[in-house]
């Protein structure tokens, strides 16, 4: 994936690309936000993370800009400032996903590498498929070789979550935010009891599992 | 800071000002009123005078016009005998008199009929003094000169009265007015000095200062109150965050301090994984440190009334029900008991993401405190829709709090000896509690008999 850090504080930005580096993207950095303007205008890029307070430009500016051009680049916000009404207003000035400052880096890159997967993701998916789980959206019926599983609600949400980000490391804030609309962090790890009464339902009675947990980062669903 | 003497300050204050102004319309309208008075009675006596005078000019014209010269002098020497305040004066064309009470002719041209005004003698026991006559002159057929007139020396004089009366009332006015003015300004300027000696007093410091309240319950007293009022607040708060400050500085040094000893235990061993355990449990520190720091944002925040602009109309029962459903499934894997009670719709206005976020840290609350060794944890939630309030209530059936600690609880970073071994920050309760007040509302917590019944109290209007 190609990644341009559009990012103030240089140790921080630092950080931030040996991290990106080492997990395997390519990977630009962007002093200040005309500097990031004119790099994401000319590169090609998959993912652009934007901080929001910067010099000479800031960053829904610059989002804004590049949004108004028809560059539809996925962003992500990184800001000291964490409260919803931010997050409100990054994604109203074009940006896809919003993360505070300070922030888990593997938080940082299960969001970065779902961005850049949605890119290239087919527009409209009535079936979803991985390995031989199969989801169909229309009918909202799930079924693993051929047998169908039975889900509450709120269970097929979160699959479906996590099916079409197949391969991605998912984050419990990640499953909070999207498939339960939560914007805080519970104290109590309420997300992995959730997980395991799906895993309990789709990998259970199957030899191969396919929803695993990462050590330290979150969960992922995957075929092999 | 020099200090105006208190005189000139006195001329200052707005109460002397508006005593100013008033004195002087007052003065200027009673001027008008008493001058108009004045000027009035002048011209109607004036005119009273003249018209009795035109009267006998008339009948004396008559007179003559009968029985001729000698009927005239008959009449004035008659007239003259009455003491009518009368005037008359009959001479002969070289001017000597014939008859009448005036002793000549005044020293003035006397060419054609018509008014004229002019002195003359008057005989009184203190010699003699001029007096002012009004008259009408004519000149009978034959050249007879003939003057009657009235003495306008009282009618003068009272005028001169009504004018001296005139200047005094005004005058008097004024300086009634001008020292009321002052004598209120006085009292006022000492009162607001008090207040203001009152304030920059607790600005240098003596925070227990209060403004003295005389107890009369003018406009001064409401504003001193008011003042009192908002200086228990401000001394609340101070109190508050001195104990907040204090609190953080313990509740953020243990964690640094145990972050730093682990940290330096690690760099003394030589073996990697330790290296490696000491560096994750490092980052879990720090992250609990950071959510800490988050939920102290949070609630100053919420307290100074920000983050309020998501306020919607919520379904407060989907809400609960939601979040009942996101905590079933851990409830039930402790083995314990869960139930939820809500009505089909309860509409509110209100945050979502604020009141899910506080129904979680109380059910996390229960999950943590609301248990007993033996027991697994029995736990509901029951949403209340009255008349202008709706409750949320989670119970648990724990060891509950108190009674003589449920409104300390709420404090930041209070947390009961029993709970003290176990983690959290301490900030649960009061982050709900902020979340209620931003909302209008409050947290009340009450004895569930036995265990903790938590209510979240959201009024219907704001």
């Amino acid at each position: 994936m190609h990644i341009l850090v559009i990012e103030d504080d240089l140790e921080a930005a630092g950080w931030l690309v040996k991290g990106l580096r080492e997990a395997g993207h390519v990977t630009d950095h962007a002093r200040d936000g005309e500097e990031g303007l004119a790099m994401a205008r000319e590169g090609d890029y998959d993912v652009l993370i934007v901080d929001r307070m910067m010099p000479k430009m800031d960053g829904l500016t610059l989002v804004r800009k590049l949004r108004e051009e028809g560059d539809m680049t996925p962003a992500l916000f990184l800001s000291a400032l964490g409260d919803v009404d931010d997050k409100v207003e990054g994604l109203r000035a074009g940006g896809d996903d919003y993360i505070a400052k300070p922030y888990a880096f593997s938080e940082l890159l299960a969001r970065v590498e779902v961005l850049g997967r949605r890119k290239t993701a087919e527009p409209v998916q009535t079936r979803l498929k991985v390995g031989d789980l199969e989801m169909d959206l229309l009918k909202r019926k799930v079924t693993r070789a051929g047998k169908e599983i039975l889900l509450q609600p709120r269970e097929f949400k979160l699959l479906e979550y996590l099916m079409r980000n197949a391969g991605n490391v998912v984050t419990r804030t990640m499953l909070l935010e999207n498939v339960w609309d939560y914007h805080f962090d519970p104290q109590t790890n309420v997300i992995d009891v959730h997980i395991s009464r799906l895993r309990g339902k789709i990998d259970k009675e199957f030899d191969k599992p396919l929803l695993h947990t990462i050590r330290g980062a979150g969960y992922m669903l995957r075929a092999d | 800071m020099p200090r105006t003497p208190r005189t000139l300050r006195l001329l200052h204050t707005s109460t002397f000002r508006l005593a100013a102004v008033y004195l002087i319309v007052f003065a200027l309208s009673v001027g008008a009123v008493l001058g108009y008075v004045y000027w009035q009675t002048l011209k109607l006596l004036d005119e009273q005078a003249e018209e009795t005078i035109a009267a006998e000019v008339q009948g004396i014209a008559e007179q003559y016009a009968l029985n001729g010269a000698p009927g005239v002098m008959a009449v004035i020497k008659r007239r003259s005998q009455l003491d009518t305040g009368g005037l008359y004066l009959l001479t002969t064309p070289v001017g000597k008199r014939l008859a009448g009470n005036l002793k000549s002719l005044p020293a003035m041209a006397l060419n054609k009929p018509g008014w004229i005004e002019f002195s003359f003698g008057v005989e009184t026991p203190r010699g003699l003094t001029e007096h002012r006559a009004r008259a009408y002159y004519t000149r009978l057929k034959g050249g007879y000169h003939l003057i009657i007139g009235r003495d306008i020396q009282q009618l003068r004089q009272f005028g001169r009265i009504i004018r001296n009366t005139l200047f005094w009332a005004l005058g008097l006015t004024a300086i009634l007015g001008i020292g009321g003015g002052l004598l209120l300004s006085r009292n006022f300027l000492r009162r607001i000095d008090a207040i203001t000696a009152t304030l920059r007093s607790i600005r240098a410091g003596r925070m227990s200062d209060r403004v003295p309240v005389e107890g009369s319950g003018d406009e001064l007293d409401r504003l001193a109150s008011a003042l009192n009022d908002m200086l228990d607040e401000i001394e609340r708060l101070m109190k508050g965050m001195r104990e907040v400050s204090s609190n953080i500085a313990h509740d953020l040094r243990t964690p640094l301090n145990r972050l730093r000893a682990q940290a330096e235990d690690a760099l003394r061993s030589d073996d990697p994984e330790r290296h490696r355990e000491a560096l994750e449990m490092t980052i879990a520190r720090a992250d609990e440190l950071l959510k800490t720091f988050n939920a102290l944002l949070f609630i100053a925040r919420a307290e100074a009334g920000q983050g309020a602009s998501g306020f919607r109309d919520v379904d407060v029962s989907e809400v609960a029900r939601e979040v009942a459903e996101l905590y079933q499934p851990i409830i039930e894997d402790e083995g314990g008991d869960f139930t939820i009670v809500a009505p089909e719709k309860v509409m509110l206005r209100a945050d979502r993401q604020l009141i899910a976020q506080a129904l979680v840290n109380l059910l996390d609350n229960a999950l943590k405190y609301g248990r007993t060794e033996d027991r697994p944890p029995e736990i509901g939630i029951r949403v209340e829709n009255h008349a202008d309030h709706v409750d949320v209530v989670v119970t648990d059936r724990g060891p509950g709090i108190p009674e003589t600690e449920t409104e300390h609880v709420k404090d930041r970073f209070v947390r009961l000896d029993e709970s003290r071994s176990r983690p959290g920050s301490g900030l649960g309760l009061s982050l709900v509690t902020s979340i209620a007040r931003l909302h209008g509302g409050s947290l009340v917590l009450e004895s569930n008999r036995p265990g903790l019944r938590a209510i979240l109290r959201l009024p219907k209007k704001r």
